[in-house]
């Protein structure tokens, strides 16, 4: 009924400790409570401060500033179980007396706190609902209950009236075996060492430190690096020298031979340098020709020389070109080059499928040589490549000549920088061919007028076979043909139609055209008539006739003067003309071959007084001209000229 | 003993050299422990539990777990050790380190 209130000294800074009791209980007799009450008081004076005590001392803002005297004055408070608030003159009127009386019993239960809990007695009927309505709650959540079972079995129930529409069904997958699986990886190796540690130990350790220290601070300076490294640079050059062994032996094994050369033709090179003939001054104007070296190479000798030509850039280079002149005895034909230093032994060899006709070596370029051959084509050798095979070929291309191309000469580089060169045949064609990547590309440049001789109808078939082929030196267009049929056609690479000029030279085949290297008008023919020609290119007739009693086959300009030309025959004689010194006759005739060789080939040296000949053995033989021969005119080429002239002038008259 | 200890100090200048005694660490690994157990003996001069201590956290932070590590000043052992893991090493003329993974 009433909360018990507490009697005793109470300090009044303490919030007012409240003892709630939330169940409702029932109420008991005043005497009751006032036993509590006594109870209590006895507990609280003696344990009250200090269980105060305990606690912080909160102040707070609005509480009275008291002195301390007011604050230790004792203030008594007095304790009832009388409820204050309870009304204590409550009058009744009662109907049995008929008036007001007072009451005195008052109710003095004062509530301060009432609070209604909702707690529901299980077993009561109210209970038993409520856990039936949670039952069904918690059918999800699975905890199962044992007063919920009798409610599950109703829900079931309910289920299974649905079979209808619903199908349980439930299967199991094989679950496969468990299996117990354990691995042990190898434990790192262990060692035992033991040890112990002394002062002792420590010392003597450290003394043999300091002393190991000491020598190899001495020990580091430069002796070990110095052995390392020459160990290592002797290692290399081992290495080296066995890989270049046979490279480098290669070189060496050429300058021996060179050398083994020098020594059996020493006094060929003796000669070849030095000698110039006394006997001379005592021949007049005679000359002689001192044969020097014989080039031969074994694998030629079923084939004759066919073309000749100095290299402009290695004056003690040639090449020559093997093949055979007769139509009936074709077979391979090869390309060789020679050098004055080694005679024995060409320098370059290629073979050819078919007989080399004629070979020109490029002015600037000299390792590249145009090559034609007894079937048409023509090839492209690159002598600084190491391979046998011509870089250029004209095999497969359409434009390649029917018949043996007779004469090549390089050109000037077209206006692409290609190199290109120009051939004729006995096709009657000539064609130029440029060098463009890797193929030869053709372009027809002319084709030489039939002869008036041949019927009309058979003017197409039988084609006009052209001999020699020479361009001008200073006017690089205009160039000369020689023909089969003894003509000479001068034409121009400008006019692609028409000739310019027709020369009838010898009754025979013209076998070499060639302009005079000074002179701008003056050419030189040479043919199987037996003659030798020389011309101005402004007049029909030559201006010079000279007989050589066998077919000429070959005829060359010297290249120190204007007036010195040499001419080979089919008898093996050479012969060398001055027209400066004698008109008429040759200064010297000489036979420089063996019986029965003819001699098809002549070469002036550009550089050396020699001239090279081939014959149609294979053999190359050098010769050195005699002083008188090599007169160079002490005069300038452009007074030479006019020298000429005069000369020819001179002779016509 | 006592005699040994003066000529030490005297004659040597133990402080700067500390080469291993005994060792199969590989390069790497030698030098980094070598370092810090230099710097902890020098760090806990006074107590070699600490210095212990500090080395074996670091070594086991590093290279894997379960190092040992001894210190001190005579001492004699027996230990069973991992290939490639063990240093023994002197430091500062008077103190015996020994470092060693076994798990």
């Amino acid at each position: 009924m009433s909360v018990s209130h507490k009697v005793g000294t109470m300090k009044s800074k303490q919030a007012p400790n409240v003892n709630s009791h939330q169940k409702a209980a029932v109420a008991k007799g005043v005497k009751a409570i006032g036993k509590k009450k006594d109870e209590e008081e006895g507990l609280d004076t003696a344990e009250g401060e200090e269980w105060m005590q305990g606690k912080t001392l909160v102040k707070p803002p609005d509480q009275l500033d008291l002195t301390e005297a007011e604050l230790n004055e004792e203030i008594t408070r007095v304790l009832k179980a009388s409820n204050p608030n309870a009304p204590q003159n409550v009058v009744r009127y009662s109907f049995k007396e008929g008036c007001y009386k007072p009451i005195v019993f008052v109710d003095q239960m004062a509530i301060h706190f009432e609070l209604e809990g909702n707690l529901v007695h299980k077993e009561s009927d109210e209970g038993r609902r409520l856990m039936a309505k949670q039952a069904e709650v918690d059918d999800g959540g699975g905890v199962e209950r044992p007063d919920n079972v009798a409610i599950k079995a109703a829900k079931r129930e309910q289920k299974l009236t649905n079979q209808f529409n619903f199908n349980e069904r439930a299967s199991q997958t094989l679950n496969n075996t468990p299996r117990d699986i354990s691995c042990q990886t190898e434990p790192p190796p262990r060692a035992n060492f033991s040890a112990t540690a002394n002062q002792w130990e420590i010392y003597d350790f450290y003394v043999e430190e300091l002393q190991r220290r000491e020598k190899s601070k001495e020990k580091h300076e430069g002796q070990f690096l110095n052995k390392e490294e020459d160990k290592s640079k002797k290692k290399m050059i081992q290495a080296e020298t066995q890989n270049d062994d046979i490279s480098q032996l290669a070189k060496v094994v050429k300058i021996i031979e060179r050398m083994v050369n020098q020594n059996i033709f020493d006094d060929v090179a003796q000669d070849f340098m030095y000698f110039e003939d006394a006997s001379d001054e005592f021949r007049g104007e005679k000359g002689t020709l001192l044969p020097l070296w014989t080039f031969q190479y074994d694998k030629a000798k079923s084939l004759s020389v066919t073309a000749l030509c100095w290299n402009h850039k290695y004056n003690d280079l040639f090449a020559v070109g093997l093949g055979s002149h007769e139509f009936t005895q074709q077979g391979g034909g090869m390309l060789l080059f020679y050098t004055l230093k080694n005679p024995s032994y060409p320098e370059f060899i290629f073979n050819t499928a078919s007989g080399v006709m004629c070979l020109d070596i490029h002015e600037h370029l000299s390792y590249l040589v145009a090559v034609g051959l007894y079937d048409g084509c023509v090839a492209v050798y690159n002598l600084k490549k190491k391979t046998d095979q011509p870089i250029y070929n004209s095999r497969a291309s359409s434009g390649k000549h029917t018949s043996a191309v007779m004469q090549v000469k390089w050109q000037k580089d077209d206006l692409d920088s290609n190199h290109n060169f120009i051939s004729v045949s006995a096709d009657g064609r000539l064609v130029s061919w440029t060098l463009v990547k890797h193929e030869l590309v053709f372009t027809e440049i002319i084709k030489l007028p039939v002869i008036d001789t041949i019927p009309d109808d058979l003017k197409d078939v039988i084609p006009t076979v052209g001999t020699s082929l020479d361009f001008h030196k200073q006017k690089d267009y205009s160039f000369l043909v020689g023909t089969e049929h003894g003509k000479i056609h001068k034409g121009s690479k400008y006019y692609s139609s028409k000739f310019l000029e027709k020369y009838d030279a010898h009754f025979m085949n013209v076998t070499r055209v060639k302009w005079n290297p000074f002179h701008p008008d003056v050419f030189i023919s040479c043919g199987w008539d037996w003659m030798v020609k020389i011309w101005d290119q402004t007049m029909k007739s030559p201006v010079f006739t000279f007989e050589l009693k066998t077919s000429v086959t070959d005829v060359a300009w010297a290249p120190y003067s204007s007036t010195v030309f040499a001419a080979v025959t089919t008898d093996g004689k050479v012969h060398v003309f001055d027209l400066n010194i004698n008109k008429y006759e040759a200064l010297c005739q000489q036979k420089v071959v063996s019986k029965k060789t003819k001699l098809f080939n002549i070469e002036f040296n550009p550089v050396h007084p020699i001239i090279i000949v081939g014959d149609d053995r294979g053999h190359v033989t050098s010769l050195k001209l005699s002083p008188n021969l090599r007169k160079k005119p002490k005069v300038e080429s452009e007074v030479l000229n006019v020298h000429f002239q005069m000369s020819l002038h001179i002779s016509l008259v | 003993g006592a005699d040994d200890t003066e000529e030490k100090t005297q004659t040597i200048d133990p402080k700067h050299i500390f080469p291993p005694q005994h060792t199969d660490m590989p390069e790497e690994m030698r030098v980094e422990t070598m370092e810090l157990c230099v710097t902890a003996c020098e760090k806990f001069a006074t107590n070699n539990e600490s210095a212990a201590k500090m080395i074996k956290e670091s070594m086991d932070k590093k290279f894997g777990s379960s190092w040992h590590v001894v210190i001190g000043e005579g001492f004699g052992f027996e230990i069973t050790h991992e290939v490639k893991n063990l240093l023994y090493m002197f430091f500062g003329g008077g103190l015996a380190v020994c470092v060693w993974k076994c798990s």
